[in-house]
């Protein structure tokens, strides 16, 4: 059924203006990167041309995996909720599928971007990519055999085909259901039976592939000697809180313009929990592979926080980074979304929603910086450029699922769960 | 053991879609509510009587600053004032390895805090006795006690009780405050109450 929800002009400006932006910076770069020029080791002028395409690179590589994990938490959190039996979202679940439906597009941009890296041999980012370089080195060695580009890119092509065919299959029974009229009490059970079959696949291959794997090949190995256990979760926890930030902020985007007429205070109270209380488990995820380390002091794995800190004797280049990551993952979500009045206030969480957002991005860029650039990383228009891209898609994305499907799955058995709800 | 005695108009309800258009007539009608005692929590109860928020969170936010700060300052007292250890090597002012410790300590002055508060505000305490209106209030019955001032006509109340809905309706004499005492042996018991 079609929505009579229309896109205001200014959303359609701001969409265009982000891609537009983002594109400019994007050919920017490639003009003045030179992003494919061979990697070269050494100094002088050299040098500095390989700087600027690791540069192009890794801010590709940090924007491009953000993004996509971003709006794949959307469908991760639909199908926990579908799993968990939960009604509470229902009144908002066009959001979250709204947002999902955008995992194709930036997992395609995902792939090429890592397609790219790996096939113009880009061993600044991927340090395993060079064949002598992990002949000689035993611990490479021992990894060979999931760190090679086939391995990498296989894996990396099926984890974003499953996201894109679960979710989809999770989107066309929603809507579906718009189509068929209301159901009957046999019929509910058998549909909301068929959600939960897909939703436990969805969330499986989830757990497989962002909960485990997939952060280990794209993020992890760009310090390919070091491991840490925690670093998956930490990655997931990232992603899913900045995605329910993401929800929280179309959800007031979209009431703000007269839409979503049942969603209260209530269900954004539940959105505000979510976003409190990931905020925290990243914090512990964050705390628990920081102490570990700290505590048993190998320098095998010190390292890792050596190139972000530094060392008692000389603070690292990314010093203020990692302390302002904590400071705005943690530190601000716990003292300003603590009170239940911030959680049940619009503007409050908007603004939550933002910082949040932009703090586990500066997460992902001091996770991936100091691999690839070491010392020469920047903050410039590129690094703010780049992103405007990605959210340019996702608005695009977002507006073009939610003007041509109606805003609330008015037949789903739970509708009247979250009209009711309270908190 | 603050209260005295005073007379109620006790209505009890065996519903709660009855109980709280009942709440909500009484207190229209200008009749001060005592209490209302439920078998268990009834959700959005306390705003149907007009009771104001809990500050019990903000209590617990003190308790929890108070176990950080007892946790850091007497942590960093011992490692590196009174007894400074060399452990493997760590500073003596070593923060990363205090956070567990710090944060149980936050956990637990919390939840201690919050339940004694509690208890200390609802008059919990063992041997520490309060007026039961009806032993049934534990069972299957919501019991509204309407305090009585001298202006108040019982008869009225009554009347107005049963209109709303009220299955059993009686007046009582009753203690507001807390007394030492046992209800095993000052309470009837439950299976005891003649009728039920």
């Amino acid at each position: 059924m079609a929505s009579t929800f229309e896109l205001p002009g200014s959303y359609k400006k701001w969409t265009l203006g982000l891609i537009i932006a983002g594109a400019l910076a994007i050919v920017w770069g490639l003009i003045m990167y030179h992003p494919f020029s061979p990697v070269t080791h050494g100094a002088g002028h050299d040098a500095h041309a390989s700087v600027n395409a690791t540069r192009f690179w890794a801010v590709l590589l940090q924007n491009s995996v953000f993004w996509l994990l971003v709006v794949n938490a959307s469908m991760f959190f639909l199908c926990i909720t579908t799993m968990a039996m939960g009604g509470w979202q229902v009144a908002l679940r066009r959001v979250p599928e709204a947002i999902s439906s955008v995992v194709p597009i930036l997992g395609v941009i995902a792939f090429v971007v890592l397609l790219a890296i790996i096939m113009g041999h880009r061993t600044d980012i991927y340090h395993w990519l060079d064949k002598d370089a992990v002949a000689a080195d035993k611990i490479l060695n021992g990894k060979k055999s999931f760190l090679n580009p086939a391995f990498f890119l296989i894996v990396s092509g099926v984890s974003i085909f499953l996201w894109w065919f679960l979710g989809r299959k999770m989107r066309s029974m929603s809507l579906e259901s718009d189509k068929t009229g209301p159901m009957d009490y046999e019929t509910a059970k058998a549909w909301i039976w068929k959600n939960t079959v897909w939703a436990s696949l969805f969330s499986v291959t989830f757990g497989l592939t962002v909960a485990s794997t997939i952060p280990w090949l794209w993020l992890m190995s760009i310090d390919a000697h070091w491991y840490s256990t925690m670093y998956s979760w930490y990655t997931f926890a990232s992603t899913f809180v900045s995605g329910m930030s993401l929800i929280a902020i179309f959800v007031i985007w979209l009431k703000n313009r007269g839409q979503l007429e049942y969603v209260t205070e209530e269900h954004l109270h539940d959105i505000g929990k979510f976003m409190f209380a990931f905020s925290i488990f990243w914090t512990y995820l964050w705390f628990s592979q920081y102490m570990l380390i700290w505590y048993s002091n190998q320098p095998e794995e010190t390292k890792y926080f050596v190139e972000r800190i530094g060392t008692a004797e000389k603070s690292g280049p990314y010093y203020g980074i990692f302390f302002l990551n904590l400071v705005l993952n943690f530190l601000c979500p716990l003292l300003i979304l603590m009170k239940r009045g911030v959680k049940r206030n619009w503007t409050m969480v908007t603004l939550m929603g933002i910082l949040i957002i932009f703090g586990h991005w500066i997460d992902l860029y001091q996770m991936i910086m100091p691999g690839t650039l070491h010392e020469h990383a920047q903050m410039n228009l590129f690094e703010f450029g780049v992103p405007c891209i990605f959210i340019g898609i996702i608005m695009w994305g977002v507006g073009r699922y939610l003007t041509a499907n109606s805003l609330v799955p008015k037949n789903h058995p739970f509708l009247k769960e979250s009209m009711i709800h309270h908190t | 053991m603050a209260g005295g005695q005073k007379k109620f108009v006790v209505g009890c309800f065996d519903d709660e879609a009855v109980l709280f258009p009942a709440v909500k007539k009484v207190r229209k009608a200008g009749y001060k509510i005592h209490d209302v005692y439920t078998p268990f929590p009834v959700h959005g109860l306390d705003h149907a009587m007009g009771l104001r928020e809990t500050s019990i969170h903000t209590a617990g936010f003190i308790y929890a600053i108070t176990g950080t700060t007892t946790a850091v300052a007497f942590i960093s007292w011992i490692f590196t004032k009174d007894w400074p250890l060399n452990i493997g090597g760590k500073p003596h002012f070593a923060l990363p390895a205090w956070i567990p410790i710090t944060f149980e300590l936050t956990v637990l002055f919390a939840a201690v805090g919050m339940v004694l508060t509690f208890c200390y505000l609802c008059n919990l305490a063992p041997f520490v006795k309060k007026h039961v209106f009806h032993p049934r209030a534990t069972d299957d019955l919501f019991v509204m006690a309407i305090e009585c001032t001298d202006k108040t006509n019982e008869a009225e109340v009554q009347s107005f009780l049963s209109n709303a809905g009220a299955i059993e309706i009686n007046i009582q004499v009753a203690e507001t405050g807390w007394w030492i005492g046992r209800y095993d042996r000052e309470q009837k018991l439950y299976k005891e109450e003649v009728g039920y």
